[in-house]
Parts: C-alpha cells; structure tokens; sequence
C-alpha cells in the first residue's frame, strides 16, 4: 500500500513533520511559529450572548488577543419614543428594557417622573412598600435566570431547571397583581394601576418559604461544585480601579469589591427603614460575581419579609390604605367620580389627552436595578412629554468593559465571563 | 463628608468664572462650563481633586431652533463621598465638536459613541469615535428633533436589508426600500396593492 505525504500548509507541523521525519534540524522553520491571528465572528446570534450580541474576537491560536463588541441589533429608539409620547405612555416601554425584570423598570421610571414633579417623597407609604416588594421580586426573577443561564452556559443544565421552576412561581405572583406576567407596566406616575389583590401577601409569603429551598439547592449544585469553580474562579478578573473606571454597577460593581449599592447610597422608597447587607466579592472573578448575587437573592428574601411584616393597611388593606397620591391632576380620579362629577371629569380629560403636567426642569434618577443602576435622565420643558428622555442603561455599561477583560482569556472563558455578567440586550440596545 | 453644593463651589473656586451656577433643582445640583473646549479639564479636576471617580452617565439634547444647538450633559458620581453632580456645557451648531472625556473616565467611551451616533456630536480626541447602535454607514442622527419619528427611508438598502424575505411580498411581510417607514410597514398595506 502506497503511503501518502501530506503538506502541512501550518508552518510549525511542517517543522515538526520534518523532525519526526529525520531530516535537518528544523531550527528556520521553528522561529516562524508565529501562524496568522484568526478573526472568529462570535455573535449575534450565539446561546452565550443571551440575545443579540456580537463580538469580534482575533485568536491567536486559543487565546483571545483583541475583542470587539458590536452592540444595537434590538436599537429601537425608545429615547425618540419618549419623546413623542406623555409620561404614562412610555411606561410600557420601560417593561421592554431589562424584560427581566419589568417591574423593577416600571418603579424606577415612575420614580424618576415623580422626582421631577417633586412627589416622589409624597408617595402614601403603602404604595412605597409594594414598590419595594415589586423591585426585589423582580431581583430575585432576574437573579434566578442570570444564574441559571450563566451555570447552563458553563455545562450545568440542572440548575438551570430548578431557578425556571421558582420564576414561574414569581410569574404567577406577577400575574395576579398586575394581570400580565411579563409586561407587567404596573406603575403610572404618583402611584399603582391597583393594590395588590386579596391573598396575594400570603401566597408571596409562601413562595419566600419555597424559593430559600431552592437557593440552598442550586447552591449545591454550583457554590463547591469543581467543573463550575475551575471555570469561574480567576476568570475575568476585574480589579476595583478598572470596574470604577469603566462605570460598572450593580453586581458586577460590588463583585469586584466596591460596596456600592444605590439602595444604601442613595435611598429611595423605604429601602433607609429596611434592614439588608449589601454582599461584595473579593477578587473580582466570575465566581466572585456568582457569589454576590447569590447572596442578594436572600437579601432580597429579607427585605420582602419585612415588607410584608410592615406594609400598612396590612396584608388584606383593611385599614383601606392609598396606594396612589391624593393629587387629582396626577392620578386617574376613581371612574365613579369621572362619570358624576365635572371637577374630576376635567382631570381625567387633561391626564390622557394632555398628560401628566411637569415642571421645567431635570433630574437623573438611578435606581438599583437586578442589572446594575437604571438611570433615567429627564430634561423637561414643562407639560405632559418629556423633552429629553436618556436611560443609562447599565447593561450597556457594563458591556463596554469587554474590549478590555476578555483579550489574555481562552475562548471558552468567554461564555463564563459573559454568563457571569448577566447583561439583556434589550436593555442595552433600548 | 462634603455636600454636592459644596463641591460645586470648589470647582467654582478653581475655575472661576469658566463655572455658573450651581443651580439646584430637587437636590440635585447642576453646574454649566461656559466654555465646552475645557470640559475635559474640569473633568479631570472633578475626579482628580473633588472625588468624582464615577461617570454615571452622559447624555445629549438637541436644543433646535436654538442657540446653541447642542448640550452634553455629565452625571458624575463619587463613591467615596456619596454625591451626585451634574455638569452641562452648550455646544454650537457650526462647531458640533466637544473634547472627549474618555481619558478620565473609560467608561465615557461608549456613552461619547453613543451621543455620537444619535446626535452627530464630535467627540474631538476619542479613540474610537464609531457609531455604536445605528449600523456603519447610516446616513442619519436619529435622535435629532429634525428627523421624524417615523424614520427616514436609507439610502444604503444592502446594508440594512441583504436578500429577499422569504414571504417577501406578502401581506405581514415589511417591505425593504420603499418611499418611508409607513410605506414599508405591512399593517397599511392592503394585500390587494
């Protein structure tokens, strides 16, 4: 049988081919083992990028020496939108932002229209507690998903299983107070669309009882789980300098140790009467990330406990507490009183044809998102639109450190460093 | 602990008249640089001096029909201190140009982008001045109050829209060119065109 030679186009198997070969001493060939840099087109549509992310990546062989992200597949202008639109029209805008936690959306943009109107420290307390009970349900709903998705990236479907049965539950919950799972848009401006139905405090009370489980168990599976920490620990390590630096928030922020959350820097809503700890990592590394929201999910737990133990008016509101402002010219008088009285009829008439009417003015109001700090700049010319409207979108923020963690890195340490920085893109792109 | 007020009038004392205000509005305090050739300066003094580490946010407004047509805003933060301020500066039309702040804080290199691509800001000295939502060659700074919210019809149809839709054509289908947007949306088209 004939034996074939095969030409190496590579330059080093061509060396090494020529040495098991017996030949000459390879030495000329051996100095140019520099092979052509490989460009890998990763993105936009990839199961790590969670959406429609792309990334350019130039590889020397596996290691990644240059990466480029391309951001914008899902641009769809909602700063334009805004524009053209009263201040509660666009709350349903703000459900598509981080569509993981729409309802954490939905509070930090009514929070940052009743900054501008000045009412934000108005708000009847009952409404402020279900504000924080909404945020942190939709904390623990984000959190859940980021984890399963960054432990199912990494190869550890199971968990991904178990934190999609307790979202469920949270989307149920979702359900009954809003009436829609995902699109929830249930604040407007000075207030709720409604309380929160009859029985719905104990059946969150019910599902804290079962998701604690839950977190013990998906902590087994990954916390010392040596697949999951070989590939997370002293992964995109991000030092506390660079992560400042890079304007990171959130999560991402305090895994690199920096103890910065705007619930305690800036308190909003009751989170000052609350009792919580902020978790932060040590080294910065994907792992490091991991742990911290972990932990933020049991705070959350913590806040929501408390929440219900003091929400005014009780469980049922049986002391009849408000939810909403008592100022007629900001919320929607009760339908009743539109169709009998005239004084509430011309509200009625001026908030949706008009809009709420705001002061000239601007403010920037952050609020700790699941994701890091939702910003939302409103610059206001007074009447019922905005006449600027920015979202500082943190998963847009964080995403721009990329260029400068991943190069050093092998390929396969993207999808954990990716995973671990939990981003949407439709929050990013807006 | 210093107060945002107070850090706004030690920025007032180094530079003098180049800062007005502080302006307050709802506790926030708002300082304008009259000249926005020096933002980048009063940047770095911000961070270097005042302990402004965090830029949390820059964003752009389209004053049209005004003068000057353009204002960058800066939302700076200070983990150590906790306080917010915010800096603003007026850029003209003709100029459109602004010194990038990207050397202080690198997180100021996609949000410069950003104000670049829907605006048309300039940001003189950055490093990578791309656009960063809209695709590479899009004629438009949508974010302009002269275009309209419906969009306007690309002159670069490859770019935007590749091959045939397979149902192109059809009733749900959105067409690709076309005269504008409304022309191209399926809901306004009746399929007996």
């Amino acid at each position: 049988m004939a034996t074939q030679t095969i030409e190496f186009k590579d330059s080093a198997a061509r060396a090494v081919q020529a040495a098991q070969a017996g030949g000459a001493s390879p030495g000329d060939d051996l100095l140019d083992l520099h092979g052509d840099k490989l460009v890998l087109n990763m993105g936009p549509s990839h199961p790590s990028t969670h959406g429609v992310l792309r990334i350019v990546i130039e590889l020397d062989g596996e290691t990644i020496t240059k990466a480029v992200p391309d951001v914008g597949y899902l641009h769809r202008g909602d700063e334009k939108i805004a524009e053209n639109m009263t201040y509660n029209q666009f709350v349903p805008y703000t459900d598509r932002l981080d569509y993981l936690a729409p309802l954490a959306n939905n509070v930090a943009y009514a929070l940052a229209v009743e900054r501008l109107m000045g009412i934000d420290t108005q708000l009847p307390p009952r409404c402020q507690y279900l504000r924080v009970i909404c945020c942190e349900l939709a904390r623990i709903s984000a959190h859940l998903l980021g984890l399963g998705a960054f432990a199912m990236d990494i190869g550890a479907l199971t968990v991904f299983l178990h934190t999609f049965t307790e979202r469920e539950k949270i989307y149920n919950l979702c359900e009954s107070l809003t009436g829609a799972r995902l699109t929830t848009s249930y604040t407007r401006i000075g207030g709720m669309t409604r309380d929160c139905p009859p029985g719905w405090a104990a059946a969150v009370r019910r599902f804290l009882d079962e998701v604690v489980v839950n977190f013990d168990e998906s902590e087994t599976l990954l916390t010392r789980n040596r697949i999951f920490v070989d590939r997370t620990r002293d992964v995109g390590v991000i030092s506390r300098e660079m992560a400042i630096d890079y304007g990171l928030t959130g999560p991402n922020l305090r895994g690199s140790g920096v103890d910065y959350d705007v619930r305690k820097a800036h308190p909003y809503l009751v989170y000052k009467d609350l009792d919580f700890d902020i978790p932060v990592g040590s080294v910065g590394d994907s792992y490091d990330r991991y742990l911290v929201r972990m932990e933020e999910m049991r705070q959350s737990v913590r806040i929501i406990r408390q929440c219900l133990d003091r929400l005014p008016g009780g469980p049922e509101n049986a002391g009849k507490e408000p939810v909403n402002v008592a100022d007629g010219k900001v919320v929607l008088p009760p339908k009743n009183k539109v169709l009998t009285s005239m004084e509430e009829l011309i509200h009625q008439f001026m908030i949706v044809t008009q809009g709420v009417n705001a002061p000239p003015g601007e403010v920037y109001f952050g609020a700790e998102n699941p994701k890091g700090e939702l910003g939302f700049y409103i610059n206001s010319r007074g009447g019922g639109t905005p006449y600027r409207l920015k979202i500082r979108a943190p998963s847009f923020v964080n995403l721009g450190i990329l260029p400068a963690v991943l190069p050093g890195h092998l390929m396969s340490d993207v999808v954990s460093i990716l995973g671990s920085f939990d981003f949407v893109m439709g929050e990013c792109d807006r | 602990m210093p107060t945002s007020l107070e850090l706004a009038g030690q920025l007032r004392e180094k530079f003098g008249d180049l800062i007005s205000g502080p302006l307050e509005f709802r506790g926030e305090v708002t300082v304008t640089v009259a000249d926005a050739e020096r933002i980048a300066e009063v940047c770095a003094h911000a961070k270097a001096a005042l302990g402004f580490d965090l830029l949390l946010d820059l964003s752009s407004i389209d004053n049209y029909g005004e003068d000057p047509r353009w204002t960058v805003v800066y939302e700076l933060s200070g983990i150590g201190h906790g306080c917010h301020l915010r800096l603003k500066t007026h850029v003209s039309e003709e100029r459109s140009q602004v010194p990038t702040v990207s050397g202080v804080w690198r997180t100021a290199d996609w949000h410069e982008r950003e104000a670049y691509d829907m605006m048309g800001i300039v940001f003189s000295g950055h490093p990578d001045l791309r656009r960063i939502l809209m695709w590479e060659g899009y004629p438009y700074f949508p974010l302009r109050k002269d275009f309209p919210l419906a969009g306007k019809p690309t002159v670069l149809p490859d770019t935007a829209f590749t091959r045939p839709a397979p149902l192109e054509g059809g009733p749900f289908v959105t067409l690709p060119g076309g005269r504008d947007s409304a022309a191209r949306e399926p809901r306004v088209r009746t399929p007996e065109e």
